[in-house]
């Protein structure tokens, strides 16, 4: 059976990846204490930009633009819900239509007319020396595409910025009172934007990973609703960087579960298998939402 | 003295904006290597250019956007921010086809009646999940909504190919409903159905109830602040805001329901393409005036027909439209924070 145990412990990285780092940043922008539901119109921007940059300039290509797309997207964003002070949940809803529509108006522009399937180059795994050989789970964890680790790197990185720098307390004021972060000398909208361009660059990366490590083709509406799952999984991860981190894990294995049930040969319509990472979001933030505190300022629109 | 230049922008916002957004549009489809005056064309001979465009193209298009778009429209007017149209619009239509497709002996007027009644029902219940799932558990109704649309969208596809799949079982959509299942359509060269008629009755409803009923004030309380009718106004906000859930999945699922008995006949995958996210824009656009939901729904029933027409005369992407769709609510958003930020700096 250790063959089907990597391949599980293989499809738990695999889901985990991209929703950990699109929520990895959304948890930075919730707790500057704005929530950007736009986060899948940022994801399916940066799948639409890896598209681009891989046929361009190669694979970093893809990544690079994949993150500029994102944060573009992100831009927007912040120029209602920060410039502006617009409703959060209206204008992020508003930037996934725009993400999705944007995307796939281009798609079908640019390279819709010739019918063909396009196929661009996948990142590789890489193995890490010694971790990968460490028996059952080395190859699914650590014989990876870079970006797993990006995803795993960031984890411990935002916990340590978080809560032993200056601006990791200054985004964290700004979350629970930005009038006293204001008195305190912290420039509540500074922080504010760059929480989101930050969240933007992650859920771009996210965005690309879907391409370039995974799909290795874009089609339209791939973000599939990863944008909304990773703003879940900043509830189940507590807005602790530990626990998002954890938490992807935790989600990716538990819809990997779905292979698992197909492996054993159950006589279930596929349909249900589909639906199961949105089942299982549903029952997650069911069981944890109510009882988690989550940033006092969050989605709250200040009149200074 | 940032004042001032909010003050400039406010007035120009949203003209601007709008402006910018069909300039943008038409230099991203001229770069594209789009004719674009031919697609103008056939955007505007889609959907205004003939009567049989505006029956059978136009009003049939803004039936369900009508219908989706107040029940987003009231959600949204009590502060219940209920994305879900889409998935209650499928889980209607399908109620609705298997309703039809079990009981083809019913006499016409009980079929209709009944699956339109289902369908409505069906599209409450899929919205009580998200309700109880805020009132009860405090999920946010954006994110489980979402979910839900994507459970329906499957729960459709594994109908359409299981067990309401039609009897050769190599398409994966249903058998055509018996005509005695049928809305009644206004003559025989037009596809403008009773439905329509339907759509226009419950906005009218909807705006008598919410101006002049007492459930209506409460939305509207509600709606403008939650802890104030609770302490004020000794308003049980739960209960306000599931029932108005529950209202706005109906009104969606009668739309799936009214889509299957008068368009489609049948149901299968894509019945929706996106009717459930027009909606949002259909509702703010009318700022959620369940009156204004008429006209706006028309506009964007005009622009979906036209937006057809383009794809199949100028090859244009259809998907256009929601960018045009986001624009227009950003463009809203906009207008209305600068408005606001401008009343403020006259007052202070």
């Amino acid at each position: 059976m250790s063959g089907g145990w990597s391949a599980f412990v293989e499809a738990t990285v695999r889901t985990a990846t991209p929703l950990g780092l699109a929520a990895l940043g959304e948890l930075v922008v919730e707790r500057a204490g704005i929530i950007n539901i736009g986060l899948e119109g940022v994801i399916i921007a940066g799948s639409f930009g890896a598209l681009v940059g891989a046929t361009h300039a190669g694979i970093a290509g893809g990544y690079a633009a994949a993150t500029l797309c994102g944060v573009g997207v992100a831009f927007a964003f912040a120029i209602f819900a920060v410039w502006l002070r617009a409703d959060q949940i209206i204008t992020g809803t508003a930037v996934t239509l725009l993400g999705l529509g944007l995307a796939g108006t281009l798609y079908r522009a640019m390279y819709g007319a010739s019918g063909a399937a396009l196929t661009i180059p996948t990142s590789r795994a890489l193995a890490i020396p010694i971790l990968s050989r460490i028996p059952v789970v080395g190859a699914g964890l650590f014989d990876q595409p870079i970006v797993t680790y990006v995803f795993y790197l960031m984890t411990p990185c935002l916990w340590w910025w978080m809560y032993h720098t200056h601006a990791g307390l200054a985004t964290r004021a700004v979350g629970e009172s930005p009038s006293a972060a204001e008195a305190a000398g912290v420039r509540t909208n500074r922080v504010r934007l760059w929480s989101l361009l930050f969240g933007g660059a992650a859920g771009g990366l996210a965005g690309g990973t879907l391409v370039l490590a995974q799909a290795g083709t874009f089609a339209e509406g791939m973000s599939a609703g990863r944008g909304f799952i990773a703003i879940a999984i900043v509830v189940l991860g507590r807005w602790h960087p530990l626990g998002v981190g954890i938490a992807a894990l935790v989600f990716g294995a538990a819809s990997a579960l779905q292979y698992v049930l197909q492996a054993l040969g159950l006589n279930l319509p596929y349909q249900l298998f589909l639906a199961f990472p949105y089942l299982l979001t549903l029952v997650a933030l069911a069981g944890v939402a109510g009882r988690v505190r989550a940033p006092a300022w969050l989605a709250r629109v200040d009149e200074g | 003295m940032p004042a001032v230049s909010e003050l400039r922008m406010g007035r120009l916002l949203a003209p601007t904006l709008i402006a910018a957004l069909v300039v943008a549009t038409g230099v991203l489809l001229a770069i594209g290597g789009y004719d674009v005056g031919r697609a103008a064309e056939a955007l505007v001979n889609g959907s205004v250019g003939s009567w049989y465009a505006i029956g059978s193209a136009t009003l049939v298009r803004a039936t369900p956007l009508i219908l989706t778009g107040l029940a987003v429209a009231l959600a949204f007017r009590a502060g219940v921010f209920n994305i879900g149209a889409e998935g209650q619009f499928l889980v209607g239509a399908a109620a609705a086809a298997a309703i039809a497709l079990t009981l083809p002996k019913t006499p016409s007027l009980i079929l209709i009646l009944l699956a339109l009644v289902v369908g409505a029902i069906a599209g409450a219940v899929w919205a009580w999940i998200a309700a109880v799932l805020r009132s009860r558990f405090h999920v946010l109704e954006v994110i489980s909504t979402i979910m839900l649309n994507f459970v329906a969208a499957f729960l459709v596809s594994y109908l359409v190919r299981g067990p309401l799949q039609e009897p050769t079982h190599v398409y994966p959509q249903t058998e055509s409903i018996v005509a005695a299942a049928q809305l009644p359509r206004f003559g025989p060269t037009t596809r403008l159905h009773l439905g329509f008629v339907l759509a226009l009755l419950a906005c009218a409803v909807a705006w008598w109830a919410v101006r002049y009923t007492a459930a209506g004030f409460r939305l509207r309380v509600v709606g403008a602040n939650p802890s104030a009718a609770r302490s004020a106004g000794k308003i049980d906000v739960d209960r306000v805001t599931t029932r108005v859930f529950l209202l706005s999945g109906a009104l969606s699922g009668l739309a799936g329901a009214i889509e299957v008995c008068g368009v489609t006949y049948a149901l299968y995958e894509n019945i929706s393409p996106g009717y459930g996210y027009t909606a949002i824009a259909v509702a703010l656009l009318a700022r959620l005036d369940p009156a204004a939901v008429i006209a706006t729904g028309i506009l964007f029933g005009a622009l979906e027909a036209g937006a057809g027409a383009m794809q199949r005369d100028a090859n244009v992407p259809s998907v256009v439209v929601s960018v045009i769709e986001a624009g227009i609510i950003l463009a809203l958003v906009a207008a209305d924070r600068a408005r606001a930020m401008r009343t403020r700096s006259a007052v202070a």
